[in-house]
């Protein structure tokens, strides 16, 4: 149902590869041509793919009042301009960059609308203007849009790493870090840096390491446990790790991963009674 | 704890040795060069063996560095004093430090390690068993 007045794929269709010519060149022009992300041969691909993509969805669709990007037509063009987003976004290029990119092809659709028009119509150079205008409001919105997520997830990370090791004193000389799901180098240093220090802020001598909550256990993991036990072992404490479930056990056994010189413990309780002991509390039901 | 005073002051290359109570303790400062090292040791093992010290205390509290060579003093001058019979503990590590010794793999085992000078005094006077095991 192409409608008969479709000038966006008759524009598209009577000179393609010079509107591809002018796009590329509106896009050096306008900065968002970033040759030290993506390569120009890519940028070539890309603005064909999408161009392409819009030649032939634009002979189906309806442009006017009843223009709808969610229709089916469009489906090969919002797909195309994914692809193109994401690869872009994970070289590093700006939200704004990415828009210059598209509208920078209207300076080569308009010119040849215009030519079409012919220069009766003095008014299509003050639209083209406000348009460039608009456009870049609507582009920088959508920048600081993404910059103020940007932080938001920044504050939210940094957060989650602070959480993510609490250390807290359990009793007096006993420190205990409980540790939740999974245990990556970056946390792992977080936690041995926050053990430590607690250790000589509360003159701890016992720090329990509680690995309950940690999913798994693998080599990587023991190496990490290994190496805050050693480090709370230099500092002048005794490092207990406890939550060796059956499962965690069998699962370092069968990885081939020693423990030595570490003392474990089944929970938290049994670690804390460890912890009592070393320090010489005792306490009423134990 | 009945203190007999302290019974001397050596000054080993600048590092202060201090035996109280029959145990000799030495201050690292972080400034050491390796001569200085050297003669600090010297002058450590000579002070256990003439005071018949029964313990040893090296504070590393002023260390705010180590590199291996730092690494390796430290657990030589402990096993030195142990040999000669003194139990030898060493206190006051950074957490930064424990971290770097772990990193290079220097992980002292055998040396035994207190949180600060005043509880490893109160684990050799007491004749305590040790905080951190040392295998």
């Amino acid at each position: 149902m192409a409608s008969e007045n479709n000038v966006l794929a008759e524009t598209l269709q009577s000179d393609f590869e010079g509107i591809l010519t002018g796009w590329l060149q509106a896009q050096a022009r306008e900065g968002a041509k970033r040759t030290d992300l993506v390569s120009t041969r890519e940028t070539e691909k890309q603005s064909r793919d999408l161009l392409t993509a819009l030649a032939r969805a634009s002979r189906d669709a309806v442009l006017d009042d009843g223009f709808d990007f969610a229709n089916p037509v469009w489906d090969q063009v919002r797909e195309t301009l994914e692809e193109i987003t994401e690869s872009r976004t994970q070289r590093g290029v700006s939200p704004t960059e990415i828009g210059v990119f598209v509208t920078s092809m209207k300076r080569p659709i308009f010119e040849r609308l215009r030519s079409k028009i012919g220069p009766e119509l003095q008014g299509i150079e003050d639209m083209w203007n406000v348009s460039r205008v608009i456009d870049q409001l609507s582009l920088y919105a959508i920048e600081s849009l993404v910059t103020k997520r940007e932080a938001v997830i920044e504050r939210q990370q940094s957060e989650m790493t602070e959480v993510s090791a609490p250390v807290v004193r359990i009793w007096d000389r006993i420190v205990t870090v409980p540790l939740i799901g999974t245990l990556d180098s970056f946390r792992a240093q977080t936690v041995m840096e926050n053990l430590l220090s607690a250790i000589v802020q509360w003159e701890a001598e016992v720090a329990i390491i509680d690995i309950t909550g940690v999913s798994t256990v693998d080599t990587l993991v023991a190496q990490h446990l290994l190496k805050t036990a050693a480090a709370v072992r230099l500092m002048g404490a005794q490092c207990v790790i406890c939550g060796i479930s059956p499962k965690i056990a069998q699962t370092i056994v069968n990885l081939g991963v020693e423990l030595p010189n570490v003392t474990t413990r089944i929970d938290l309780q049994s670690g804390l009674e460890y912890a009592f002991k070393r320090i010489g509390v005792s306490v009423d039901g134990h | 704890m009945d203190t007999e005073g302290v019974e001397g002051v050596l000054h080993a290359g600048g590092t202060p040795i201090v035996t109280i109570t029959g145990c000799v303790i030495v201050a690292i400062r972080d400034d050491l060069d390796d001569q200085s090292v050297m003669h600090l040791q010297d002058e450590l093992v000579e002070e256990v063996a003439r005071r018949g010290a029964r313990g040893v205390i090296i504070d590393i509290s002023a260390l705010e560095i180590v590199d291996t060579f730092a690494g390796r003093m430290i657990g030589s001058m402990a096993q030195m004093a142990r040999m000669m019979n003194a139990r030898t503990i060493l206190v006051g590590m950074r957490p930064a430090v424990a971290m770097t010794l772990v990193e290079l793999g220097m992980t002292l085992v055998g040396v035994e390690t207190a949180l600060n000078a005043d509880k490893a005094m109160n684990l050799i006077v007491n004749d305590l068993p040790p905080v951190a095991l040392a295998q």
